[in-house]
């Protein structure tokens, strides 16, 4: 199958087999930071934004995605970086397997949160699972990124 | 010290959350390989009676379906142990038999996966289905046997397969019997734990290929690769120089992938097809078809003085290997090993690990230490209430010193007890019961009618490396503008160990950070290391580290008096300028470059090598404030907090990490990750949907606090961190439980479901 969308602002036309997954399908066109930690969309390592929302890639049919735009954390550089300082600060993206994913959602969660809480900012980002960190780390993290009170 | 001690983040860490390529799945995905998908067995217990292949391979697309017929026989273990390894050789790449739902019976490899599954299918399998051996608790002298050849073993672990005994082990000080006779109190108590998943983010994966020298080619997400590649060497029949093994970044192991799980069936299918292959894991199979927490039956008895003198300690264990024995015996030692020394110089370890028709036992961050501190401390909070006493003053009055000696310390021979050389337990019990203000808390309180409020503690250790047996090298390379290269092998998963082999090199050659490169990819170009597991990264390959920057700076004073027409002793070095008498002076980067060129003729490399003669225990003391409603059952761990005694802190904001996430591991094991199989032996528990791992809504407030002491053998005084950390919440917690609410809970875990039960009863 075949459809025009956006990905990181550029038009592309997609290839791709029905049935396949956006996670799949982003990986096979090179944008790696997306990564797949389950097979249930439980884990939240494949958040990438679908129209500036954050959007398990992983339980989204790539046949949807005519006329969309899609963002991965390769677009964000920039920003992607300014969160990076703040949670290796804190030691806390240790094997990093979950992080692309986890600061799309971060980063999401920036614009659509007015005045974050640690509460409303754990209920944020509930979707997005870690082994390594036990979350105090991450949170310490997002409070000195957002300036959270 | 410039680097040691501070707060310094991991070298590899802004590029991982950028999301820059650097797992195996990332490295490996433009070789157009073959994708490798298993077939696996429906049954618990099963002779396959034919197997017919001819339809999948007559499939458009399928490369290669291979069958017990077609692969080597040669039995193996897949543990990641030093050789010789303890563990039996148990297995084979395909058997007839498969021995556990999920057991491999057939590999098939094809152009894309949609092809391969439906080459899975395509396969006919017509089996015998026999009776499984499903309860651990019958499988010792049970008359159907899960193995019936015995394994060959290395050396005598008490491997007995016709009884289902994987290993077999009993350790005694004194007259453990007759110590518990004379003794005022005695506590009996049976307490279970679960085959906890490792549930790292990154699922089981390796890429296979022939590079082009012809040698295979092994990109693993491992913690092992050192012993990957032995492996691969023994089971596949090639030698060690024909293989090479790749280790990129690694998304998370705890243990799991001190296991060779995956890189055998992508490696059979390059060997037979010349050609590129690679295997993925669902999470299905990694949770059905990896291994997981050895599951443990333990039987505590303490005998104390009614003035609360703990006389005797006595653990006997029963361990669930499941279909085969990866670790089954170095696992099933630890457990007593790491609790022994704590309170009793009089003292027994004994049991056996059997096996079933379930899924393998394995290594896990804790590594049999987490089930013996769940057993012990929870027998000691037991023996504290029943002697009426505050059970962090019965620790107190127990527990092994820094100075004491004891026979179940490693690094003991017979005769010589080995002398706890550091130890801060007894203050970071009383730093902890300070921070959770014990004093007045403790036992719990009512919030509300439903609402209890309850606080429980436990304390731990572990070892730093495998004394006597694991011996780590690195390497230090001058280049030729006088930056440097620090090769190793420990094998960094996440935990920063290529961070903090570069700090400690960083300090010693008094260079920033930045000019240290650190090399731990390509095993060829690699010294020796066992790899990351049994806490060794920091006390083992730190050490090697130590003595391998010395060494360059001693080297490098030489090169220098050398070029300089100085004798080496009038070479003063310091923060890359060589000085010597007068205005003589010689930058590094100077030095390096002559000694590069025709002109100095002389490239610096030095190499440490470092083996403990002991393993010096990390010390945790753990307290849990817990909140239970008692009308859903539901537990919350509040509060935690953790002091730990970790040697000297190397690198503050790794180490407390380490802290925080094996707490969370440790919540999870204590009140979360239920495992249930069904009555036939499938695993149910194997999505994230199923098994429950802490979600950042589940946890409170976790407070970490380090009490330094100095291990005179470590690097800087420092000790290990990794896996002590998960020891103590399970036992805490359920402490707090019974203290919120009465519920004694001595099974893992503790859902809302038993404590509401055992709240009906």
């Amino acid at each position: 199958m075949q459809l025009e969308t956006t990905i990181n602002g550029n038009t592309v036309t997609l290839d791709f087999a029905a049935g396949e997954f956006l996670s799949e399908t982003l990986r096979r066109y090179g944008y790696l930071s997306v990564k797949e930690g389950c097979d249930t969309g439980s884990c939240g390592l494949c958040t990438v934004w679908l129209d500036g929302k954050p959007t398990l890639s992983c339980s989204t049919l790539t046949a949807r995605m005519q006329g969309h735009e899609i963002t991965t954390i390769e677009a964000l550089a920039g920003e992607a970086e300014e969160f990076a300082r703040f949670l290796v600060a804190e030691g806390a993206e240790q094997c990093g397997f979950c992080a692309p994913g986890f600061a799309m959602t971060v980063l999401a969660m920036k614009r659509e949160l007015k005045e974050p809480t640690v509460t409303s900012i754990n209920h944020y980002l509930a979707g997005n699972l870690c082994r390594c960190s036990g979350y105090k780390g991450q949170m310490r993290a997002i409070v000195k990124y957002l300036g959270v009170k | 010290m410039d680097y040691v001690g501070r707060k310094i983040p991991k070298i590899d860490g802004i590029g991982l959350v950028k999301g820059t390529p650097a797992y195996t799945s990332d490295l490996s995905i433009n070789n157009n390989a073959l994708i490798v998908k298993i077939l696996r067995s429906p049954h618990a217990s099963a002779r396959i009676t034919s197997i017919d292949t001819s339809k999948a391979l007559a499939m458009p697309g399928v490369e290669c379906v291979l069958t017990y017929k077609d692969v080597p026989q040669t039995p193996f273990t897949l543990a990641g142990q030093s050789y010789p390894e303890p563990s039996p050789y148990d297995r084979r790449i395909l058997e007839d038999v498969v021995r556990y739902v999920g057991d491999e019976v057939a590999i098939v490899a094809a152009g894309d996966e949609p092809t391969a599954i439906r080459a899975l299918a395509a396969i006919k399998v017509v089996y015998e289905v026999l009776t499984p051996v499903l309860d651990v608790e019958s499988a010792l002298d049970n008359e159907v046997l899960v193995h019936t050849a015995q394994p060959h073993t290395n050396f005598d672990v008490g491997c007995d397969a016709s009884r289902n005994i994987a290993a077999a082990h009993s350790l005694e000080f004194g007259d453990v019997e007759a110590e518990l006779a004379r003794s005022e109190v005695v506590v009996e108590q049976t307490y279970r734990t679960q085959a906890q998943a490792h549930a790292m983010m990154e699922t089981y994966r390796a890429s296979t290929s022939f590079d082009v020298q012809g040698r295979l080619q092994v990109m693993t997400s491992t913690q092992i690769p050192y012993h990957v590649r032995r492996h691969l060497s023994h089971i596949l029949g090639i030698a060690k120089s024909k293989i090479k093994i790749l280790k990129p970044r690694v998304g998370g192991g705890f243990g799991g992938k001190q296991t060779a799980s995956v890189e055998i069936f992508p490696a059979i299918v390059t060997m037979k097809t010349g050609k590129p292959a690679q295997l993925v894991y669902t999470r299905q199979e990694t949770f059905s078809c990896t291994t997981s927490r050895h599951a443990m039956i333990l039987t505590v008895r303490i005998g104390a003085d009614r003035d609360g003198t703990i006389r005797v300690v006595d653990i006997h264990t029963l361990s669930d290997t499941g279909a085969y024995g990866e670790h089954a015996p170095t696992v099933f030692w630890v457990v007593g090993q790491k609790t022994l020394p704590l309170y009793s110089s009089v003292c027994r370890y004994h049991g056996h690990a059997v096996y079933t028709n379930k899924a393998p036992g394995g290594a896990l961050r804790g590594y049999g230490a987490t089930q013996g501190t769940f057993a012990l401390e929870s027998a000691v909070n037991e023996l504290a209430e029943k002697l009426g006493m505050d059970p962090a003053e019965l620790r107190l009055k127990n527990l092994i010193r820094e100075g004491d000696s004891h026979e179940a310390l490693s690094g003991s021979v017979a005769g010589a007890p080995e002398v706890l050389a550091s130890s801060t337990l007894h203050r970071c019990i009383e730093r902890g019961m300070e921070l959770i203000d014990w004093k007045k808390k403790y036992p719990g309180k009512n919030l509300a009618p439903h609402i209890k409020r309850g606080y429980g503690m436990a304390v731990t250790m572990q070892g730093s490396g495998i004394s006597k047996i694991d011996t780590g090298s690195v390497t230090i390379k001058l280049n030729e503008d006088g930056f440097f290269t620090l090769s190793h092998a420990a094998s960094d998963m996440g935990q920063g160990s290529d961070t903090m082999l570069c700090q400690i090199a960083a300090e010693i050659l008094e260079v920033e950070m930045e000019h240290i490169i650190v090399a731990s990819f390509d095993l060829d170009t690699l010294p020796y290391d066992p790899g990351a597991y049994a806490s060794s990264g920091a006390y083992v390959t730190g050490r090697a580290a130590v003595i391998a920057a010395e060494q360059m700076v001693q080297q490098m004073r030489e090169a220098a008096a050398r070029l300089l027409k100085l004798s080496p002793a009038e070479v003063d070095y310091e923060n890359g300028m060589f000085t010597g008498p007068g205005e003589v002076q010689m930058s590094l980067s100077n030095l390096a470059t002559t000694l590069c060129s025709f002109a100095g003729m002389d490239q610096l490399v030095s190499k440490g090598t470092y083996g403990g003669e002991t393993s010096p225990p990390p010390f945790m003391a753990g307290f849990a404030e817990v909140e239970v409603d008692l009308e859903t059952g539901e537990s919350r761990v509040v509060d935690y907090v953790a002091v730990v005694d970790c040697g000297t802190v190397l690198n503050e904001n790794l180490a407390r990490i380490q802290v925080e996430g094996g707490i969370v591991m440790g919540i999870g094991l204590g009140l979360y990750e239920e495992v249930r199989y069904s009555s036939s032996g499938r695993l149910a528990t194997n999505s994230f949907m199923e098994y429950k791992i802490p979600s950042r809504q589940d946890i409170g407030e976790i407070r970490v606090a380090f009490e330094e002491s100095h291990e005179p053998t470590g690097p800087y005084g420092a000790k290990s961190i990794g896996e002590v950390v998960c020891n103590t919440p399970a036992p805490a917690i359920t402490e707090a439980i019974y203290n919120a609410t009465g519920v004694r809970c001595r099974s893992l875990p503790v859902t809302a479901e038993k404590i509401l039960l055992h709240l009906g009863n």
